[in-house]
């Protein structure tokens, strides 16, 4: 399924300071598909990431999330699900504080979770703990609970399987799949390539803030000669420097 | 209930569970009743308690202040991911730490006081604990601006400790060079004005003059006695501690707005 793009991402720029981190990025993210951003260490990935979120603000260009602008109005964020690089919460509030603090914010909108915390592991008994007394595997299922548990058009998911144990990341996986099945966009950040290869439709390479690469894996295999995103990446990587 | 009464009640809940606003409340609880049962009568007990007041709780509200804006940054990228404006979040952040701080000092001071009835403190009980929770609520303000100015904690910490070391501190010693250099002048104007830029210095005055000890600050006491137990006096003292807690919160709010996180 596809449709009009779900993020547009327009001649964007942001530098801080004299670091120039996004320099001049378009981008389109097409529903009912997943799309990995992939790129060094300090690329400009979560920089990105943010501006889209609204948390950085662009020095110029344009993002819109189905068609709304993203500007100072935070009502267009009830579309997209986020889950962060590091899974951090109140230290003293419970997992079901911190889903019922997560769903005060989100009124109007009910939660669809049973099934997803059940294949996360993730029972009544461990959310009834203090989040300081959780494994970082647990509060990292708690983060991916978070970003899908509303069913939003758009998920942006930054290292998601990081520290999760393989049964709760090919649950994951298997919901990735299943909502871009559902026409959502999903947007990934990921290092680890084998997870790129099974999950990602689309791929961008992203460095020192410009996309070098945007198109399919079968695209990214036949530009680079190589059957491995692994391989076809490095193979980006040696090109770019 | 807006945004920032939820963000304020589960942040207030979170503090609450922590070890340290339960013993800040349990300091004041301590150092009251002991100045109660060996200290004296009770206006005498929480004249003792002044120096506690006008330097511990700016500290605790500074570092608490800090370290929790500072130390939340993941958690409120996490919820600035969420349909919530900057603005509220903002307020119910900050509220969910001044408020708490202020009831730990009202209820370790107030307990003692109340289980004796008041200890014949009356009026000048309440002015103390109100002049409590304003300094809890001007430091509050002050660490969440050092807080949103600064990315790095250990800059927004230092920055915030020398707010606090410079109004219990350091303007003392500047009031001092001034009487001195200008002693051959008429200082009472300048220095009821250089009250009035220091909240600790406000709150000082403020509880001398309610305890009535102000004699002991000779003619400028009298001064100020003549101006802060007038109408225009009280609400001047109000309205300067009112802007002081203002003032450093929209600065904060401001550099929350800009922020990029």
């Amino acid at each position: 399924m596809s449709g009009a793009p779900s993020v547009v991402v327009t001649a964007l720029r942001k530098s801080f300071g004299r670091l120039h981190v996004i320099q001049g990025v378009d981008l389109a993210l097409q529903p009912g598909r997943v799309t990995a951003l992939v790129g060094p260490n300090a690329s400009g990935k979560s920089t990105l990431i943010k501006c889209v979120l609204g948390l950085v603000r662009p020095d110029s260009g344009r993002v819109t999330v189905l068609g709304e602008r993203v500007g100072t109005d935070p009502h267009y964020r009830r579309l997209i699900g986020y889950t962060p690089q590091t899974a951090s919460f109140p230290d003293n509030l419970t997992g079901h504080e911190v889903l019922e603090l997560l769903a005060d914010l989100r009124p109007g909108e009910m939660p669809d979770d049973g099934e997803l915390r059940e294949r996360l592991g993730l029972a009544d008994a461990t959310l009834a703990q203090p989040v300081r007394t959780l494994s970082g595997g647990t509060r990292q299922k708690l983060n991916v609970l978070v970003a899908l548990r509303y069913h939003p058009p758009i998920l942006i998911l930054d290292e998601p399987t990081a520290s999760l144990d393989p049964v709760a990341s090919a649950a994951l996986k298997d919901v990735v799949r299943a909502r871009a099945g559902g026409n959502a966009a999903v947007l990934l950040s990921s290092h680890v390539m084998a997870e790129v290869e099974e999950l990602a439709d689309d791929l961008v390479y992203f460095v020192e803030g410009r996309v070098r690469f945007h198109g399919t894996l079968d695209e990214l295999r036949l530009s680079t000669g190589e059957r491995k995103v692994e391989r076809a990446v490095a193979r980006l990587l040696r090109e770019a420097a | 209930m807006t945004t920032a009464g939820k963000v304020l009640r589960y942040s207030a809940r979170n503090l609450l569970r922590s070890w340290w606003v339960p013993g800040y409340a349990l300091v004041f609880l301590l150092l009251t009743e002991t100045l109660l049962r060996f200290g004296g009568g009770g206006p005498r007990a929480v004249g003792s308690l002044l120096n506690a007041v006008l330097i511990v709780i700016p500290l605790v509200s500074v570092v608490m202040g800090t370290m929790f804006l500072s130390g939340s940054r993941e958690f409120i990228l996490l919820l600035l991911a969420q349909p919530v404006g900057r603005r509220s979040l903002f307020a119910g952040l900050y509220f969910g730490v001044a408020l708490p701080l202020a009831g730990a000092f009202l209820a370790g001071v107030g307990l003692p006081v109340l289980a004796r009835g008041g200890a014949g403190l009356g009026l000048a009980g309440v002015t103390f604990a109100v002049t409590g929770v304003l300094l809890s609520f001007v430091f509050t303000a002050l660490a969440f601006f050092a807080a949103a100015r600064f990315e790095d904690r250990a800059k927004a910490l230092g920055t915030a400790l020398l707010g606090w070391f410079a109004a219990t501190v350091l303007y003392d010693g500047l009031v001092l060079l001034v009487v001195a250099a200008f002693s051959d002048w008429p200082l009472e104007t300048p220095m009821l004005v250089l009250t009035l830029l220091n909240p600790v210095d406000l709150a000082r005055v403020l509880l001398l003059l309610t305890f009535d000890v102000a004699a002991l600050m000779g003619y400028t006491g009298a001064v100020f006695e003549r101006f802060f137990g007038s109408g225009v006096g009280i609400a001047a003292a109000l309205g300067a501690l009112a802007l002081w807690t203002t003032l450093p919160f929209l600065a904060g709010l401001r550099g929350f707005m800009r922020k990029d996180f």
